[in-house]
C-alpha cells in the first residue's frame, strides 16, 4: 500500500526585496525557502494512515525542483515519509502549475499509490491548481479543500468532508483511488524528532529525469505553459496612513483611534 | 464577435454573488458591441436561476440540466467541455472559490487552453489578453498573458468586481449535458455551528490576533488587552486551527465575515486574501505588523510597523493610567 504526497518548497520574500532587472521574477537573492504549509497538513494525514494499519504502507514524497528542494523533502523524511523522490531538469524552470501536475502525474504512474495527496494551495503562489489537475493527467476522482478524511487503505470509497465558504462543510463519498487537495487544519502536524531528523540524514532521496518518466525538454517549460509572467511588480502603496514615532507615540495614536470609535 | 463565457456559481438553491462579479468583469471584456457574454447554470434546478441573471450585461442564458442540484466535479468538467467546444469562447470566467478548486484546472489541462487563477484584473492591453493576480503571499502584482491560445480560462477574486446594476432581458438557451459518470456523490451539506460562544459577526469592535503571536501561551495577554480596551478578541486561521481560540472567532473565507465591526486592530496577520475576505470592509483598519510589505497595510486605514508586543505593552501601559 502506497500514498504519494506531493510537495512544494516556496518562496518567502526578505523584508526588503528587489524586482529582477527583467522584471519576471523578484531577484533570487531576496526568497526564503521553507517547505509549503499546507505539505505539513497533507503529509501528516498520510502519516495518521500509515499509523492507522497493520498493513504495510510506504509514505512517498515527490517534489519538483532544483537541488535546494532537497532541504525541504528532508524534512518530510525527517517527519516520517519512507521514501523522497525528487524530479529535475533545466528545461522545467519557468513551468506552470498546469506542466508540474503533468510530471507529478507521470511519476504517480510509475509509483501506482493508492492515494495521492497534495495541498490546497502553495503559500506563495497561490494557484491551487497542481494538485487538482494532476488527478485529470491520471484521469482520477478528485476534490479540493478536503478538512476531514475518513478512508481504510485499500477500500474503493472515502468519505470526505470538503470546507466551503462561510463555515460550511460538505460530506461527499468519493471512489478510490483519488487526488484530494489537503486544507490547513485537518490534523496537528507532528515536529520532526531527533531520531527523524537523523534516520532522514541517511535516507536516499532519489532523482528523477525527464526521460525517466517519458516526459521530454519539449513537454515542460514556459513554452508549454498555459500563461507566461508578463511582469512582476510591487502594488502602489494602499491608502494606510503609517503611524510612526516612538512605540509610545505609535500607543498613544491607537489609543486616540479607539477612543474616537467610542465616542462615536 | 467573440463570445465571454461565464459560470454562474449556486449552492444549496441560491446563487452565489460572485455570479454577478464575473458578469460585470466578463462585461469589461468585450471588444465591441458584437460581442457575447454567455452565462451558463448548471445543476438540476438550473432554470430556476434564469430570472435572477438576467441582468445588465448578460445576452444568454444558458441552461445545462444535470442529475445533482449542487456542484460536482465531474459533472461540471465535462458539461463545461462540451459548451465550450461548441461556443468557442475566447474567454471563461470562474468563481476563485472551493468549487472551481475542485475543477478549474482539470478542466484547463484538458481543454489546454490559457488558465490563470485568483485573478483580480482582467483587460486587454491592446490585442493581448493581460491577467493580473498576486504572487509571493500577495506581496507583489503578478501580470501574465497567454501567447498564442485562442482561449482562456480565469478563475476570478472574490470582491474584485463591482456587479452592474439593472435588470435585462437576456435570450434563454438549453444545451444538452454530455453522458457522465460522476465519482463522487455529495451526501449532506454541514452548517458549523458557533457553539456557546459569542457571535463576532455582531461586534463593532474588534482586536484580532494572527500567527505574530507566536506562541499559546502569548494569547492570554492579548485577551487582557482586548478586553481592557473593550474589543472582541477574534483571529486569523492558524490561531484557531491550532486551537489557542475557538474557530466561531476565526475571521475570514472559512470562518466569519464580521459585518457590523467598524473598528478592527490586527495584530500579526499578514493580510491573506481569505483573511480580508472576511474584513476588508471595515471602514477603520488599523495593521500592526513588523513587516512594511505585509499586504494588511494595503487594505489598513492606518499602519503601524512595530513589533505587536512592544505596542500591547506600551497599550496596557497607557489604558491602565
Ligand atoms: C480555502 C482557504 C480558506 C481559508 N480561510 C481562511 C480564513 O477564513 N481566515 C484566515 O485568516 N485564513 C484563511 N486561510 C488561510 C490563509 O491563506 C493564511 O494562511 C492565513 O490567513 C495566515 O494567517 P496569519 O496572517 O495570521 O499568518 P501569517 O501569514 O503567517 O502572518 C503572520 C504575520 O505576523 C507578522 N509578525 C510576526 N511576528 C510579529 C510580531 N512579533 N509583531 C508584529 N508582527 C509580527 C508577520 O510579519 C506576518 O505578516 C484560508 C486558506 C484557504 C486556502
Amino acid at each position: 500500500m502506497k500514498i504519494l504526497v506531493a510537495v512544494k518548497q516556496v518562496a518567502a520574500l526578505d523584508e526588503d526585496f528587489e524586482i529582477r532587472a527583467d522584471k519576471k521574477d523578484v531577484e533570487e537573492d531576496f526568497l526564503l525557502y521553507d517547505l509549503n504549509e499546507w505539505d505539513d497538513f497533507s503529509l501528516e494525514e498520510a502519516m495518521k494512515i500509515k499509523e492507522s494499519t497493520d498493513t504495510e504502507v510506504e509514505v512517498v514524497v515527490v517534489s519538483v525542483g532544483p537541488d535546494r528542494v532537497d532541504e525541504s523533502l528532508r524534512k518530510c523524511l525527517a517527519k516520517g515519509a519512507d521514501r523522497a523522490i525528487r524530479v529535475w531538469d533545466d528545461a522545467i524552470e519557468g513551468s506552470d502549475s498546469i506542466v508540474i501536475s503533468r510530471i507529478l502525474a507521470e511519476v504517480a504512474k510509475k509509483e501506482m499509490p493508492d492515494m495521492v495527496f497534495a495541498g490546497v494551495q502553495s503559500s506563495d503562489q497561490a494557484f491551487s491548481a497542481t494538485g487538482i489537475s494532476t488527478a485529470a493527467y491520471l484521469n482520477w476522482p478528485h476534490a479540493a479543500v478536503v478538512a476531514d478524511l475518513q478512508y481504510k487503505l485499500g477500500s474503493s470509497s472515502a468519505m470526505i468532508r470538503r470546507e466551503l465558504e462561510g463555515g460550511m462543510l460538505q460530506e461527499v463519498e468519493i471512489n478510490c483511488p483519488a487526488v484530494l487537495t489537503i486544507q490547513l487544519g485537518i490534523n496537528k502536524p507532528r515536529y520532526a524528532s531527533l531520531r527523524g531528523i537523523k534516520q532522514a540524514a541517511a535516507k536516499p532521496i532519489e532523482e528523477v529525469a525527464l526521460s525517466d518518466i517519458g516526459l521530454s525538454a519539449a513537454d515542460v517549460g514556459a513554452g508549454s505553459s498555459m500563461s507566461r509572467v508578463r511582469r512582476m511588480y510591487i502594488p502602489a502603496k494602499g491608502r494606510a496612513q503609517m503611524i510612526e514615532g516612538t512605540i509610545a507615540e505609535q500607543a498613544t495614536k491607537l489609543i486616540q483611534i479607539i477612543n474616537e470609535f467610542k465616542g462615536a | 464577435m467573440s463570445t465571454i463565457l461565464v459560470v454562474a456559481e449556486h449552492r444549496q438553491n441560491a446563487l452565489r454573488p460572485v455570479s454577478f462579479e464575473l458578469i460585470s468583469a466578463a462585461h469589461g471584456l468585450k471588444k465591441s458591441s458584437d460581442d457575447k457574454v454567455l452565462v451558463a447554470v448548471i445543476g438540476s434546478q438550473s432554470e430556476a436561476y434564469v430570472e435572477a441573471l438576467s441582468v445588465n450585461g448578460v445576452d444568454e442564458v444558458v441552461v445545462l440540466k444535470s442529475s445533482v442540484s449542487d456542484f460536482d466535479p465531474d459533472i461540471f468538467e465535462a458539461a463545461l467541455s462540451a459548451l465550450i467546444e461548441s461556443k468557442k469562447p475566447s474567454v471563461v470566467l470562474l468563481p476563485h472559490s472551493v468549487d472551481s478548486m475542485g475543477y478549474a484546472a482539470t478542466l484547463a489541462s484538458k481543454l489546454r487552453c490559457g488558465f490563470s487563477t485568483d485573478v483580480f484584473i482582467a483587460e486587454y492591453q491592446g490585442d493581448e489578453l493581460v491577467a493580473t493576480r498576486g504572487g509571493y503571499n500577495q506581496k507583489v502584482n503578478v501580470e501574465v498573458d497567454f501567447p498564442s491560445k485562442s482561449c482562456v480560462l480565469m478563475t476570478i477574486r472574490a470582491g474584485a468586481f463591482k456587479p452592474l446594476e439593472g435588470k435585462a432581458s437576456p435570450v434563454v438557451s438549453n444545451f444538452d449535458l454530455p453522458a457522465v459518470q460522476s465519482r463522487s456523490q455529495n451526501k449532506e451539506f454541514i452548517e458549523l455551528g458557533g457553539g456557546n460562544d459569542i457571535d463576532i459577526t455582531t461586534a463593532e469592535f474588534i482586536m484580532s490576533i494572527g500567527r505574530g503571536v507566536g506562541e499559546e501561551t502569548n494569547v492570554e495577554q492579548f485577551r487582557e488587552l482586548a478586553e481592557t480596551a473593550g474589543a472582541t478578541l477574534c483571529c486569523s486561521r492558524p490561531i484557531a486551527d491550532a486551537g489557542w481560540l475557538p474557530k466561531s472567532r476565526q475571521v475570514g473565507q472559512s470562518g466569519k465575515t464580521v459585518g457590523a465591526c467598524k473598528l478592527y486592530v490586527a495584530m500579526g496577520v499578514s493580510g491573506s486574501i481569505q483573511h480580508m475576505a472576511g474584513m476588508k470592509h471595515v471602514p477603520t483598519i488599523v495593521a500592526v505588523n513588523t513587516d512594511p510589505a505585509a499586504s494588511i497595510f494595503t487594505i489598513a486605514k492606518y499602519g503601524i510597523v512595530a513589533d505587536i508586543f512592544d505596542i500591547e505593552e506600551e497599550l496596557n501601559n497607557q489604558l491602565s493610567t
